[in-house]
């Protein structure tokens, strides 16, 4: 069979936007209040980036929710606030810390707060009115993720039941729901982590610079590479160095680890991920290290 | 520890292509199996994911890599050993990105195989080469049928439990191709090992008898739907709207105060500005005055691509509706006759109300009439001569069924108008997914509402 006869079709870039737009459009048509889960990480940064494409030349028709550990970095902080001025858009944090002061939530043994996360945005949709929280999860990242539909029923309690998931058929996306429950949408359902550093670097897109190598102060522990902070006490044993490094993913600073690296701007990104022999979750994410289905049972608890 | 070489990345400046394919298979043909071979051997696998299934195939007494742990993600799958739910899986090689949807093969789970072969190019269907064609074999090539699945690939696995001999797979080759032939198929067969890599990604050297390509060969050269469509030469184009931009007070730049454009996916064709456009089911005409996106205009979108369409004059047009060129138009229709897999446990009786969703509309229909259910034990005839009488569908049953529509659509014929001829049925209670439905051509004639009828 040949297929030399066929005109260029369109990049496996070009397809993913189009795809994303699609059902960004999709999801807001058919939502009362639709929300996008923002936090200044990469990936949420190109679902809001999709979203401006697919509402330009309006303003982005939705408000931003961000659900912030206490833990998070400053600088990602500071570019998400950045990020929503710029845009004129309309952002609701619902804080970890907020919870555990008022009692409802209680801090764990270890200090870390992402499976904490669950409550307040749970709490934040439902005080937000919101019916469908985009997402930025993509399939590639986890082996549970990877059974996702893009558009995820979660009943009221936000829980997501893999194993009544209802059938997804060409891109005929079902985003009915009852009064209580709400959908989560994921754009970037098919992308990669090197299809979202190709996007980026293609279309300029600025990131916290935690994500490009810098120096920084830095102990090893379980083979990641950890930056000191309160919630993330550093042991007698876990001497302090100086490294260049760059994080992949920047969660909860208290169980997200660095890795070194001199990548200084996307391109370098691109060919280190392209080389890479761990996935980007095991070199970073200590929450999912702990059991085969950590993930699956975080999410059936109303998770991301 | 293992070690690989980092998989080849193909230049940016050359656009790869992307192939969606999707693998089916009876229970225990080895599709995980051959999911994580395809994985393996295109060097796709990170070290630390592979070195997480190595301890588990370990702590479960097993030897080697247990491939299937790659993809069975839940943790009732893993517990089980089957498959449950589609999971999706990327990779690429030089030539080609790859969208994986490796789908359950238990009967009970057929919907999820539903769900991962309506976007596939391609479709893997697992043979065990012991066993030869079996129910869910034949179920899940009428699937294919059903959807017309461009390509169908039938692996016959487990050829090194048969030292590779030639005799048993030319036996399920002449079974499949009639199948094939009567179900109006394009199926490629190839003997593998999923197991031990035999022609998945590597020629094999033990089948000497066969000299046809490998899996691998096949998924990476083998036109995808969309690049099939645009070598269709000629054919109109299709833009279900999904959304009105209509910025006004929220216009980025004061010159878009005024804007107005239907923003949607151009589902097949080439859309040009200029083009004579008629608005369905209105009926309405006009001409596209230009086509734009957030990165500047275009003269020309093609199928795929999310767009926005200004249109020349001011007709009403809303979500729901229907751009299409006015050469080889759309035509709106409100009695639908259409193959639909039912893929509820609650059973769709003569009757039944359900909500259409079709392009970007949802509109009210009546089940009128269900004229027919596939048997699957019925050996070959055509999708339609294996249809036996019937007044109900049960879950997982593919029937005949006819529709009133509440307001017409442009439903068209699947075969020739593939997006355009898919529609799901949704529960009007409680918003479940309850079919899919792909709509046929019948003798064009007029309904008795006036609407001509597919």
């Amino acid at each position: 069979m040949s297929v030399t006869s066929l005109q260029p079709g369109l990049s496996t870039l070009e397809a993913l936007e189009s795809e994303g737009i699609h059902i960004l459009r999709e999801a807001v048509a058919t939502a009362r209040k639709p929300v996008i889960l923002f936090s200044g990480g990469k990936d949420s940064v190109v679902v809001l980036h999709l979203a401006t494409k697919a509402f330009w030349p309006g303003r982005v028709p939705i408000e931003l929710l961000h659900v912030d550990t206490g833990h998070n970095f400053d600088e990602v902080i500071a570019f998400r606030d950045a990020t929503v001025a710029r845009l004129g858009l309309r952002l609701r944090v619902a804080k970890v810390q907020d919870y555990i002061d008022d009692g409802r939530l209680r801090e764990r043994p270890d200090g870390t707060r992402n499976a904490l996360q669950t409550v307040p945005l749970l709490g934040a949709i439902a005080d937000g009115g919101y019916d469908v929280v985009f997402g930025g999860a993509r399939r590639d990242e986890e082996k549970a993720r990877a059974k996702e539909r893009v558009v995820s029923l979660r009943d009221e309690f936000g829980a997501w039941d893999p194993r009544n998931q209802r059938p997804e058929l060409w891109n005929l996306y079902n985003t009915r729901h009852l009064p209580g429950q709400h959908v989560r949408v994921f754009p970037l359902s098919n992308w990669t982590e090197l299809d979202v550093w190709r996007y980026i670097e293609r279309e300029r897109l600025d990131l916290p610079a935690l994500y490009y190598a810098h120096e920084r102060e830095v102990f090893a522990r379980d083979g990641m590479l950890l930056t000191p902070h309160p919630a993330l006490a550093r042991r007698e044993s876990e001497p302090l160095v100086r490294r260049v490094v760059r994080y992949r993913t920047v969660g909860d600073a208290s169980c997200t680890g660095a890795v070194e690296s001199p990548a200084c701007c996307a391109a370098d990104v691109i060919a280190e991920v392209a080389a890479t022999r761990i996935t980007e979750r095991g070199a970073t994410r200590a929450d999912d290290r702990s059991s085969e289905a950590a993930m699956e049972d975080r999410k059936k608890e109303g998770y991301f | 520890m293992t070690t690989f070489a980092a998989a080849p990345v193909a230049p940016d400046s050359l656009p790869t292509s992307l192939l969606r394919f999707a693998t089916a298979g009876s229970v225990d043909d080895g599709k995980s199996t051959l999911v994580g071979r395809l994985l393996h051997d295109t060097k796709s696998i990170l070290a630390d994911a592979y070195e997480a299934v190595e301890r588990v195939t370990r702590e479960r007494g097993g030897a080697g890599v247990d491939l299937a742990l790659l993809t069975d993600g839940l943790r009732a799958e893993r517990e089980q050993g089957i498959t449950i739910d589609v999971a999706y899986r990327y990779f690429s090689t030089p030539r080609r990105t790859f969208i994986l949807a490796d789908c359950p093969g238990h009967v009970q789970y057929t919907r999820n195989t539903v769900t991962g072969a309506s976007t596939a190019d391609a479709l893997v269907v697992l043979v065990d080469a012991r066993h030869g064609v079996l129910e869910q074999t034949r179920r899940h090539l009428a699937v294919a049928a059903l959807l017309r699945v461009p390509h169908v690939i039938v692996a016959v696995n487990k050829m090194d439990l048969s030292d590779f001999a030639q005799a048993p797979f030319a036996g399920i080759e002449a079974e499949v191709a009639e199948h094939a032939r009567r179900l109006a198929l394009a199926i490629t067969m190839v003997p593998v090992s999923a197991l031990h890599g035999d022609n998945v990604a590597v020629r094999s050297e033990r089948t000497p008898w066969y000299a046809g390509p490998t899996v691998l060969d096949l998924l990476e050269t083998l036109p995808s739907a969309d690049e099939t469509e645009r070598a269709a030469a000629g054919g109109g184009w299709r833009l279900p709207v999904q959304y009105v931009l209509r910025p006004q007070d929220a216009a980025l730049t004061a010159e878009h105060r005024e804007y107005r454009g239907y923003a949607g996916q151009v589902t097949e064709g080439v859309v040009r500005v200029g083009d004579s456009v008629v608005v369905q089911p209105s009926g309405r005409r006009t001409t596209v005055a230009g086509i734009d996106t957030a990165d500047g205009p275009l003269t020309q979108a093609q199928a795929g691509q999310s767009v926005a369409i200004r249109l020349a004059d001011d007709v009403d047009v809303s979500r729901g509706d229907l751009l299409s060129s006015a050469i080889d138009a759309a035509i709106a229709v409100r009695h639908v006759d259409a193959h639909v897999a039912w893929l509820a446990d609650r059973p769709l009786r003569v009757r039944d109300r359900v909500l259409v969703q079709h392009g970007t509309a949802l509109v009210q229909a009546l089940v009128t009439g269900i004229s027919g259910v596939l048997d699957i034990a019925l050996p070959g005839g055509t999708l339609d001569s294996s249809i036996v009488p019937g007044d109900y569908l049960a879950l997982n049953d593919i029937g005949v069924v006819t529709l009133l529509l509440a307001q017409p659509l442009a439903i068209e014929d699947y075969g020739t108008h593939r997006r355009m001829g898919a529609f799901v049925l949704v529960d009007p209670q409680d918003g479940a997914t309850l079919a899919a439905g792909t709509a046929r051509a019948a003798e064009p004639g007029t309904g008795p509402d006036g609407y001509v009828s597919i």
